[in-house]
């Protein structure tokens, strides 16, 4: 029992190191500083900036930008950990999180990792193995072959005994690579092919698991945590549903519509799972829901703490950081089960660089304006912790309790990057966590809402209008999750874009005109502060042209043109006329300022002063030498205010501009291909002097785990190669350039 | 009893003339008749004016304009408002010239818009051709107009950027334009010396640009041409063919890829109108020392009392009286309005004010001059002159004082006194014509023969050697036929107005009384500007011998 311990309470480490980056690491450092324990920052060159660096006591460079040679690299960190003097190692999720190996070279070198033991690793890592282990501790799994027979005939008639559909699974991996769903028999051995191909590119293995697939499964897991002393809690449930490329986006705690019985079942078969294991620290059980049939399956075990911790934390009022350390310390778990809280809802909501209109693909490029809800808390708020009931009663917390009603709305921010960083050029693009905890769910996701509202991001594509979206979505609303809801209602959340209102127009274009006089008006001759008077009744005029700009995949269309004439009238104030494809809009004596630094155009162009905030963004120098690059161009992103919707136009060059870029182009010959995007150069398929055919694939590139393949132009010889295998590219840089071959002779 | 200062504007100037003995007072009643009747007769001529301002902006007919449009080209307009830096002020002149003048043709603003804008940070004179109106062609009053914004330019050392599009000289008229000193020629003439004091010469050639017309471009010191639209040749096609029997084609001739890549005539080969622009615009921004330097001006502030109040002081009926510090007021930065020697010669009023924040000497008449009014006048000129302080007349004068009592008292020599006072001092003088300006009086107050770096007339101006009664009577007694006595008068009369002066570029243009402030706020911040100077020789002397200041930028 907690009390046998009480007396020979271990005391925290005195340093941590932190080997993470971007928001966990900063999570973690907080609850470090909290406890008044040093934390030591990793940073790779590219990360010499990062809010964690600065944020930590101290900090070591660990190497260049790419993980393998820095955040993955067991060594360097174990080295940082010696400099600085950490005792132990906080691996926080993904990179060496899961990794046995890291956690034994760790122990070897006297350090502790603060995670499972590296046998727990070991066994959760491999999907078949940790199957069997919870089959034999009575923790349901999902029907299927999990063996090593690998023949393709034999995993067919396997999958023909589970019944269709199957699931084809990487035993090794996860992120939802080498997985292939089969509805029909006839299927089977090109899915099995792809998934193989698949999983021994991305985890070096092949081998696959077969398995039932459920038609309407939820996705239902479980926090627990256990100490060094066979003490092991269930922090509830969270239900992670809603996921896009099977990966997660918004995540809730309580998962909604549970009967107490089902609740408890989940968290004892969890318990059961870490048990099984002798599983030490924070880890999640996830589970399988049939929402048709009420069962659950488990599924895998993440031996880390989880991105989505944070919903935990809401309900039960605990730093799960905290607990971790207390127990790495050797000390057993803070409360009893019969003591942990359920109070209210919480959902996170994971802001991702991403464009859910093209298929949630990755973005990646600088924040260039970034402004958030104003968070009312940075841990969880403490929660009345439940009295000690009869442990019959344990795993059954009363979810609608008096304390509910003491729940007050709270906004949790847990982001790792301010204004101006890089995002998803080298690591993961999630920019932010938004975490909200309110009385019960439908407030919670008002308060989501709101907070969404009040989301804002320029530079890269976000996933922040959807979730908007989805945190208002009807179905969403009533607790009808499960995994493939973003399919089942994809037009409900991928409405028709609108063009930009009229009033939105000409409030850019004020932006455009106010933000050119701001540069002329910097000496105090009348010549640069009266404004624009042209005299005898001649009003200056000033035409903006405007683009819609199209990033949306799922309804193209193409893009319009707005011409709005700005007129200043001697009286400083401005009259407009907006030119839409539709029709015209006329806005007589508008007064407008820019406020917020530059950053927002105040003006009565509704009739009441409405504040809209415009962000400016300049193409890439690199950009300008690539005719028909998208990214060519100067972009305004508009956010009326009071409203989700966020606008981006584009500032057109003029033709002289494309004219130009143009000959730069045909003067550096059709021969030479340029990287499209920044990126990684996965393969060089040819070298100096080797001839090429038209079409010929010669560059392979990933960028944001996406491969796309550069084929030459034109037949020719290749005269040079201006990238190796495994770097990271500039956008715009020379990749190949090939001597085009004369045509006809 | 004092009232507390609530609001900005009426109590406001109360409280302030209470204590502050400079600002002027406003003792006018806007309620009156009288005030109301002014105000409508001057609003009606404002009004006017504006809409003959804006027949002549539109320059040519649509047909022609639509022509320009078809071949990708920008209005003239257009590329003048691409040309300045965006909300920035530009000072039109003389937009009203060549009204009426060419009867039947109408060649709106003569064919050519001339003024002073800021390119990149630094006022210019900018000259641009208007080929919407006969092809941008030269009559005898575009000479005239261009040649102006030269000496403007000249004057105050600003830049010329020259946007042409012209066939140049319009051949029936070529008595007029071509042979006389201030004519076609005097355009190169002024480049060659402007380069040479560094005054910067720079042209932008969008279409034709052809015989005398050609030298425009190659006397620059710097050019841009356009691309298959810029054309330069001394001869066409057709006079090539007769001459010589060679057949060629304009852009072989005298294209942009031509003359960029072969003769060397022009210096960059721009894509389109807006490229060439803006290659102008990185010319001026570069244009270093010789871009000359602007003088900041200390904090300037509003007058005390609306501008719109001009009308009603001043209408259109001269016979009617007014008293001039009731439009200093309405000028001058917060009102103030130090006055020097006020109870002397009181029908011309003299004092220091600034306007824009800049420092300014007044001499503005209040009746008839007499000598002692004249005395007073040289007095403080001189004053103004030894303190480098500019000058502006605010004119409204029938003349000197006539009759025996006056010239036993020597008004002709005291007038004397005065125009030689005007014609040689030593700051730059601005002239508004408010109401009259007649006779001797247009001499001794700045009239067009005394050099103001700017003269500007009100809508109801009048500038003649007497008034039309006063002439009419005169020829009257002196002319014995009767019959040509009535049309005289009325020839006369229509002679002397702003409308017909300004279309004949006797003035700068006609200015609404309400833009006086303005308009006089940025010619003093051009008068106070530092020049660049060539060579580091100090001021331009009048005339070119023994000035010792080279030769300008030859095109190489």
């Amino acid at each position: 029992s907690p009390s046998e311990h009480l007396d020979e309470r271990k005391p925290h480490f005195g340093k941590v190191l932190i080997a993470n980056r971007g928001e966990i690491a900063c999570r973690v450092i907080r609850t470090a500083k909290k406890l008044s324990i040093r934390s030591v920052a990793v940073y790779s060159e590219a990360d010499a900036d990062a809010l964690h660096v600065k944020m930590a006591d101290e900090a070591y460079c660990i190497g260049p930008a790419a993980s393998s040679e820095s955040y993955l690299h067991i060594d360097k960190i174990i080295d940082a950990c010696r400099k600085s003097g950490a005792q132990a190692v906080h691996p926080g999720y993904g990179f060496l999180s899961e990794n046995a190996d890291f956690a034994e070279k760790l122990a070897k070198a006297g350090i502790v990792f603060i995670g499972p033991p590296a046998s727990a690793i070991m066994s959760m890592g491999s999907k078949s193995e940790s199957k069997t282990i919870m089959s034999n501790a009575g923790v349901p799994v999902v029907p299927g072959y999990h063996g090593s027979n690998q023949d393709a005939t034999f995993l067919a008639e396997q999958a023909s005994q589970i019944g269709y559909p199957v699931l084809i699974k990487a035993v090794h991996g996860g992120g939802g690579k080498g997985m292939r769903t089969v509805h029909a028999p006839a299927d089977f051995a090109d899915a099995l092919a792809s998934a193989q191909r698949e999983a021994s590119k991305a985890f070096g293995r092949a081998e696959v698991l077969v398995e039932k697939w459920i038609e309407r499964p939820r996705h239902v897991e479980v926090q627990v945590f256990a100490d060094q002393h066979g003490g092991c809690v269930s922090l509830w449930e969270r239900d992670c549903s809603v996921q896009r490329r099977n990966q997660k986006i918004i995540e809730e705690a309580p998962a909604p519509g549970l009967s107490p019985e089902l609740r408890a079942d989940l968290s004892a078969k969890a318990i059961a799972a870490a048990k099984a294991v002798n599983y030490v620290g924070a880890g999640t059980v996830e589970f399988i829901f049939d929402k048709d049939t009420q069962h659950f399956y488990f599924m895998e075990m993440n031996t880390r703490l989880q991105v989505e911790h944070p919903v935990t934390e809401m309900i039960t009022g605990l730093d799960l950081v905290e607990w971790q350390l207390e127990v790495a310390a050797g000390n057993s778990l803070p409360l009893t089960q019969a003591a942990i809280p359920l109070v209210g809802h919480a959902f996170e909501a994971r802001i991702y660089a991403e464009n859910p209109r093209n298929n949630f693909l990755p973005d990646s490029g600088r924040l260039l304006y970034l402004s958030t809800p104003t968070p009312t808390t940075i841990f969880a708020p403490s929660v009345a912790s439940r009295a000690p009931a009869d442990p019959g009663a344990a795993l059954t917390p009363r979810l609608l309790a008096e304390s509910n009603l003491h729940v007050k709305p709270s906004i949790r921010l847990e982001q790792g990057f301010p204004e101006g960083a890089n995002i998803g050029v080298f690591y993961d693009p999630m920019i932010a966590k938004l975490v909200v905890h309110a009385r019960d769910r439908p407030e919670a996701l008002r308060v989501l809402r709101v907070a969404l509202d009040e989301y804002r991001v320029a530079g890269l594509s976000t996933n922040v209008t959807f979730l908007w979206q989805l945190a208002g979505n009807e179905n969403f609303c009533r607790g009808e999750v499960e995994t493939g809801f973003i399919q089942k209602h994809f037009d409900e959340l991928f409405p028709r874009l609108e063009d930009p209102s009229a009033e939105v127009l000409a409030q850019a274009a004020l932006f455009v005109v106010l933000s050119e006089l701001t540069v002329a008006g910097s000496s105090a001759t009348p010549w640069a502060t009266m404004g624009a008077r042209h005299f005898g009744g001649d009003l200056s005029e000033r035409v903006v042209t405007l683009q819609t700009h199209d990033e949306d995949a799922t309804h193209p269309m193409e893009p319009t043109s707005i011409a709005v004439h700005v007129q200043a009238l001697p009286t400083g104030h401005f009259s407009l006329t907006v030119h839409t494809p539709t029709g015209t809009h006329a806005f007589a004596d508008v007064s407008a300022r820019l406020v917020d630094h530059g950053r927002a155009v105040e003006s009565t162009t509704g009739g009441a002063k409405t504040r809209t905030t415009v962000v400016r963004q300049h193409p890439p120098a690199s950009a300008t030498s690539t005719p028909g690059s998208t990214s060519a161009v100067q972009r305004l992103h508009v956010f009326p205010a009071g409203s989700s919707a966020k606008h981006t136009l584009v500032l057109p060059a003029p033709a002289w501009v494309a004219s130009l870029a143009g000959d730069v182009a045909s003067a550096a010959g059709r021969g030479v291909l340029r990287a499209p995007m920044p990126s990684m150069i996965v393969e060089v398929k040819v070298g100096v002097g080797e001839r090429v055919e038209s079409g010929q694939a010669v560059v392979v590139l990933e960028s944001m785990k996406t491969e796309t393949v550069l084929r030459a132009a034109v037949g020719g010889v290749v005269r040079a190669v201006g990238c190796t295998k495994g770097e990271m590219i500039e956008e715009g840089r020379v990749v190949v350039e090939i001597a085009e071959e004369e045509q006809g002779n | 009893e004092v009232r507390p200062c609530r609001q900005p504007v009426f109590p406001l100037r109360y409280c302030r003339r209470a204590y502050h003995p400079s600002i002027l007072p406003s003792l006018i009643s806007t309620t009156s008749p009288e005030f109301a009747e002014k105000s409508k007769a001057m609003e009606s001529l404002v009004a006017d004016i504006d809409d003959k301002m804006a027949t002549a902006r539109l320059g040519g007919s649509e047909k022609a304009r639509e022509r320009m449009r078809k071949a990708g080209k920008k209005l003239p307009r257009e590329r003048l408002s691409l040309l300045l830096d965006p909300h920035t002020p530009f000072l039109e002149l003389s937009q009203l010239a060549a009204h009426d003048v060419y009867h039947p043709e109408s060649i709106p603003g003569a064919g050519i818009i001339t003024g002073i804008g800021r390119i990149s940070g630094r006022e210019c004179v900018v000259v641009v051709n208007d080929a919407t109106v006969k092809g941008g062609s030269y009559y005898p009053l575009t000479v005239k107009k261009h040649l102006r914004a030269q000496e403007i330019a000249r004057e105050h050392g600003l830049p010329c950027v020259y946007v042409v599009e012209s066939g140049g000289a319009a051949l029936p008229h070529q008595a007029n334009v071509f042979p006389d000193k201030e004519h076609f020629g005097r355009i190169f003439y002024n480049m060659a010396q402007m380069s040479a004091l560094a005054i910067p010469q720079i042209a932008i050639v969008h279409g034709i640009s052809v015989a005398g017309g050609a030298y425009v471009p190659a006397m620059a010191d710097e050019n841009i041409i356009v691309r298959e639209q810029g054309r330069i040749f001394l001869a066409g096609p057709p006079l090539v063919k007769a001459a010589t029997g060679e057949a060629v084609d304009e852009e072989t001739l005298g294209g942009g890829q031509m003359h960029s890549s072969e003769s060397g005539v022009t210096d960059h080969l721009a894509r389109d109108d807006e490229h060439a622009i803006a290659i102008a615009r990185g010319i001026i921004s570069d244009l270093g020392q010789a871009g000359g330097k602007e003088v900041p001006a200390t904090a300037p502030e509003d007058p005390l009392y609306s501008a719109s109040e001009l009308h009603g002081i001043v209408g259109t009926d001269l016979r009617q009286a007014f008293d001039m510090r009731d439009v200093i007021a309405r000028i001058v930065d917060g009102s103030r309005f130090r006055e020097f020697k006020k109870e002397y010669g009181t029908t011309i009023v003299t004092g220091f004010a600034h306007i824009h924040g800049y420092p300014v000497g007044i001499v503005a008449n209040n009746g008839i001059l007499f000598s002692q009014s004249a005395l007073k006048a040289t007095h403080f000129m001189q004053l103004c002159s030894q303190r480098q302080i500019p000058l502006l007349f605010l004119v409204n004068v029938t003349g000197y004082m006539v009759g025996s009592k006056a010239e036993k008292g020597g008004i002709a020599k005291d007038g004397a006194k005065m125009v030689r006072a005007v014609a040689c001092a030593d700051v730059p003088k601005l002239t508004v014509i408010v109401g009259g300006s007649y006779g001797a009086g247009n001499y001794g107050m700045c009239g067009r023969a005394y050099s103001p770096r700017f003269l500007w007339v009100w809508p109801n101006a009048k500038v003649s050697v007497m008034g039309p009664g006063q002439l009419s009577q005169v020829m009257t007694t002196v002319s014995k036929d009767p019959t040509k006595h009535s049309t005289l008068k009325e020839e006369i009369e229509e002679q002397s107005t702003a409308l017909y002066a300004s279309a004949r570029l006797w003035d700068d243009g006609i200015i609404k009384p309400t833009d006086t402030r303005d308009t006089v706020g940025l010619a003093l911040a051009l008068a106070a500007r530092k020049r660049g100077t060539a060579g580091g020789v100090g001021k331009p002397l009048a005339t070119w011998d023994g000035g010792n200041k080279g030769f300008g930028v030859f095109r190489m």
